[in-house]
Formats: structure tokens, sequence, C-alpha cells
């Protein structure tokens, strides 16, 4: 299968459109137009950085790229230009799309090609020569990605093994559609009507206006964006028949808030991962999911928990992750642990937080070590243990505990050290990396293997 | 000090660690209008829960969308 060739098979023209802030394409003038400026033909076969800033200008790529393109790489606009060169070559990338937005984008080579939101008309022929991989980034250990290999079947196997609701719908989303939980609802919405796309530059109430003003049907965010909806008191403006939540755990306090902002609306909230793809849908209310999902017999998805972390085996799965020293995503079962812990309570499992440590900041992966390791670097510092902290407002933040080198001659007071570590931090870290307190203690403890003890939530 | 001197002198403080112009606190401020994002509202709420030992969104039945409610909502929490 293809995108476009999906989108207007036995000669279907695509009726709905894209809503970006700045504009809006109609899905059935990419039958004459193109926003790649002719440059279309000269990327076939090759792999392909969608670096573009703007939303919008991505989503036109990701269309027109599919079946063209061996394979592209979706960069979230925050992409840095210290990791940009690691993408290009662990993916073999030889060329790369970008706009306007990007341009300060650095360490990307190969053949440039401009794009952008506005459509220019072009006498093309649209047709598919490559099964093309999707490759999505999630963040790593060190901070640098990982690159996480998709098809357009693994991408959209969710959404072909349920039922098309009825009529056009309006989707819109919170998410940027370069990241899983984004692109699921681009997908969802370019086969099943419009999307209105979120931009970086506008407020939430704006958004909602401009969603309002779409007529959305069907909106989907984090927790931590929807607390923020709640919070800019716009929430009246739109009605939806559908409201969605991933990416991070959706606990009780949010299921209920969003009940009664939308008392007419389905509230569900949904397990989806880069690597696992999607899980499963909770439309009950409440917060984690029945104990019968677990090794259901039949299911599409495979739901298992082994040593109180849920592992997925489905066609939704990725296939791997790209570059040379990658390790494996699946195990040898063909499962994706998905490093989520869960607990069993009266019959349905919630989530207690993520294996490893792994701390998610309104739907943002922050690994501890790469927090530590910047800390570490403070010279009047011994060792140092980054760790969650549960939040009302983004569902964790990143703290952090630290033992100062003891005897040093000339020790600076604790709040010196803590305010310099906290400047470290803000140098070289994105914010929702930068720990919220400091606390000094005199000792961590470490394993009989040597490893600093983390805790599992 | 009084539940509203903490939470203004932490909003400033917030605001000031984190960079951000802060707009004048009034009650009908809106707190997406502040000049805050949602890292600042995470920080000054764990701080909150840290200085007054309360989380109240824990139980809230709706979210705050002024600064007033804000107040309000560790007000009547305290009491």
């Amino acid at each position: 299968m293809w995108l476009w060739g999906s989108l207007t098979a036995s000669g279907a023209r695509p009726s709905g459109s894209l809503h970006g802030a700045g504009a809006r394409i109609d899905l059935a003038s990419l039958a004459g137009a193109s926003s790649l400026g002719g440059r279309l033909e000269a990327l076939r076969g090759r792999t392909v950085l969608v670096a573009a800033k703007d939303q919008l200008t991505s989503a036109l790529a990701l269309i027109e790229l599919d079946g063209v393109v061996r394979r592209m790489v979706l960069c979230p606009p925050d992409l840095s230009a210290d990791h940009a060169p690691a993408v290009m070559r662990d993916s073999g990338a030889d060329a790369y799309v970008t706009d306007a937005g990007a341009a300060a984008v650095h360490g990307l080579e190969g053949l440039r090609v401009s794009s952008g939101p506005a459509l220019q008309p072009s006498a093309l022929a649209r047709r598919r020569s490559h099964d093309t991989e999707w490759i999505l980034l999630t963040s790593g250990t060190s901070g640098a990605p990982k690159l996480v290999r998709h098809t357009l079947a693994s991408l959209t196997s969710a959404l072909t093994a349920q039922t098309a609701p009825a009529g056009p719908l309006v989707w819109g989303t919170f998410y940027d559609i370069r990241r899983y939980g984004g692109l699921q609802i681009f997908l969802r919405a370019l086969f099943q009507g419009s999307l209105v796309l979120a931009s970086a530059a506008e407020s939430t109430a704006d958004f909602l206006a401009r969603a309002a003003a779409a007529g959305v049907t069907h909106i989907s965010g984090t927790p931590s964006h929807w607390r923020r909806a709640l919070m800019s008191g716009a929430t009246a403006r739109i009605s939806p028949r559908y409201v969605r939540l991933s990416g991070e755990i959706a606990d009780q306090a949010i299921l209920d808030s969003l009940r009664s902002a939308f008392p007419e609306a389905i509230v569900a909230h949904a397990f989806a991962s880069t690597e696992a793809g999607v899980g499963f849908e909770v439309r009950d209310g409440l917060a984690g999911f029945p104990a019968s999902l677990v090794g259901a017999p039949g299911a599409a998805v495979e739901i298992d928990v082994a040593g109180g972390t849920l592992r997925l085996r489905s066609a939704g799965n990725a296939t791997d992750y790209l570059g040379a020293q990658a390790p494996a995503l699946k195990d040898s079962e063909g499962f994706v642990d998905t490093g989520d812990r869960v607990e069993l309570r009266d019959g349905r499992y919630v989530f207690i937080g993520r294996s490893g440590g792994v701390i998610n900041v309104g739907g943002l992966k922050v690994y501890p070590e790469e927090v530590e390791s910047v800390i570490n670097a403070h010279p009047g510092v011994r060792m140092s243990l980054v760790k969650a902290r549960r939040s009302p407002i983004t569902g964790a933040v990143v703290t952090a505990e630290v033992v100062l080198l003891e005897g040093a001659a000339e020790a600076p007071a604790e709040e010196v050290v803590k305010g310099e570590i906290l400047q470290a931090c803000r140098r070289s870290l994105a914010a929702h990396k930068v720990p919220m307190t400091i606390r000094i203690v005199p000792a961590l403890e470490v394993s009989e293997s040597g490893k600093l003890v983390r805790p599992d939530a | 000090m009084s539940v509203r001197a903490t939470i203004t002198s932490l909003f400033e403080q917030v605001a000031h660690e984190q960079q951000r112009k802060l707009s004048p606190l009034s009650d009908d401020l809106r707190l997406l209008e502040s000049g805050l994002d949602s890292l600042s509202f995470a920080l000054i709420v764990a701080r909150l829960e840290d200085k007054l030992g309360r989380d109240p969104f824990d139980t809230a039945e709706s979210f705050p969308v002024t600064f007033g409610d804000f107040v309000r909502l560790y007000e009547s929490h305290s009491r």
C-alpha cells in the first residue's frame, strides 16, 4: 500500500483538508500540485530527512514522498544540530526537505529540497515505486535520538483493525505529527476526513478556537496537553464527540475533569509507544485497563505482562532500530517491552511508572543518565541520582539528589553549588530535563554490582 | 506568610528563574496569559507542595483558570 494510492483508490478524490495555523490545504489539490517545488522526481528512491519546521509543510511532504522514496526520516522540530549528523549517518540519508523555519538546522548534507505549505501547480503523475520506510525518532539514554523503523502498514494497523466511524471526521491534535502519537492522528485524519494541526506559536485558546471553526469532532493530546487546555478556560469553545488521551499515564483526576468538561463526548485513553505501536484504547472512563485484555486469545494486539512491565506483539510493532550499534527492539518471542510498569489492582492494571527510571515529562522522555552526566561534570559533585516526582501539571517532573565531594579544601556553600548545577543543566539540556529541585544528600545507595539503585517508578 | 503571599512570591521567583516576563498578578489574570509555561507551573506546584505540604490538584473538581482560582484552590485546601 502507499498513502496517495490509498487516498485515491478507485478514482476517489480525497475530500478532507489539512488546517495549519496560517494556511489550509485541500487534499484533493495534491492531485495536480506539489509542495516540493518540482523536485519530487529528484527524490525518488532516495533516503530523505523530512526536516521542515512547519507541521503543515511536513505533512504535505509525507503524503507526497510515501511510495516514492526508499526511506523517510520524520524529524521533530526540536532536532538539534548536535544530533542531525548522526541521524543522517544512521539513516543513510542522502537528501533532505527543509523550509524557511528550519534553515537554522546545521549538519544536514546531500540534496536539499526547499518546501512550504503553498502548493505549486505541477503536471506530475504520482506513481509508486518503493515500499517507503518511515523512520521515527525517539530519545535515547545519551540524549541522542534512536531511529525506529516502521512501514505504512505497521503505522496504520490499528486503523485498519477497527471499523471506520461514520461520516467525515474533523480531527484535531495538540501533538506534533512528527512524533508517534501525532502521526497516528495524522494518518487517521487522512483516511477519515480532515485535520487541524497545532502551532507552537499559538496559544491553547487560539488553537481551540481554530479547531472549533473547523468543526472539530475528534481531538487528541497527552494528559499534560489536556490539563493545559483545561487551564486555558477555552475548552467550552469546542464540542467534540470523541476526546482521546495518550502518551502519558491518564490518571483518574484528568479523566474525571474531561468527562465533566465534555459530558457529550466519549473520553478514551489509549496506550501506544513509538516502538510498540498502538496497544489498546479504554473507553470506560477509569484509569488503567481491564485485566481481561491481557492474554486475550486471538487479539490483533497481544498484550502480556512480564516481570511487572507491559509487552506488546502486533502488526503495529516497529520493525527494528536503525544504526550500527542499535539494540534489539523485540525479545526472542517477538514482543516489544514497553518499559511501562503496571500493577494489578481489583481486576485492573494501573500504570505506576517506567522501568529503568525513564521519566515522562508531559509526554517527553527523560533518561536520568543524561541529566546525571551534566550534574556529575560539576567539579564539586561526586555522584548524583535523577528521578521522577509526580506532578499534577506535567505528570512527572525531574528531581535530583546530589552527593558532594567530601573534604574539598574550600568547599563552596551548598546553595552556590546547587545554583551552578542548575545553570549548567539549563545551558546544555532541554527545559523539561532540568531538575525542578536539587537535594544535597550524604550518600546514594549503590548495589552489589556497583550500580546506582534506581527507583522503578 | 499568607497562602496568597507565598503563591505570589513563588510566581515571581519562578518567572525570574525561567527568564519569563510575568504579567501583573491580578485575580482575573488567566494563568495561561501570565507569561509562564507548563513547566513553570509544574515547578510552582512542586514547591508549594514542599512549602505547604499539600497538593490540592488531587481532589480539585476543576482546573484553575485564573490566578484568583489558583489562590482559592490552595486557600480552600488549607481550611
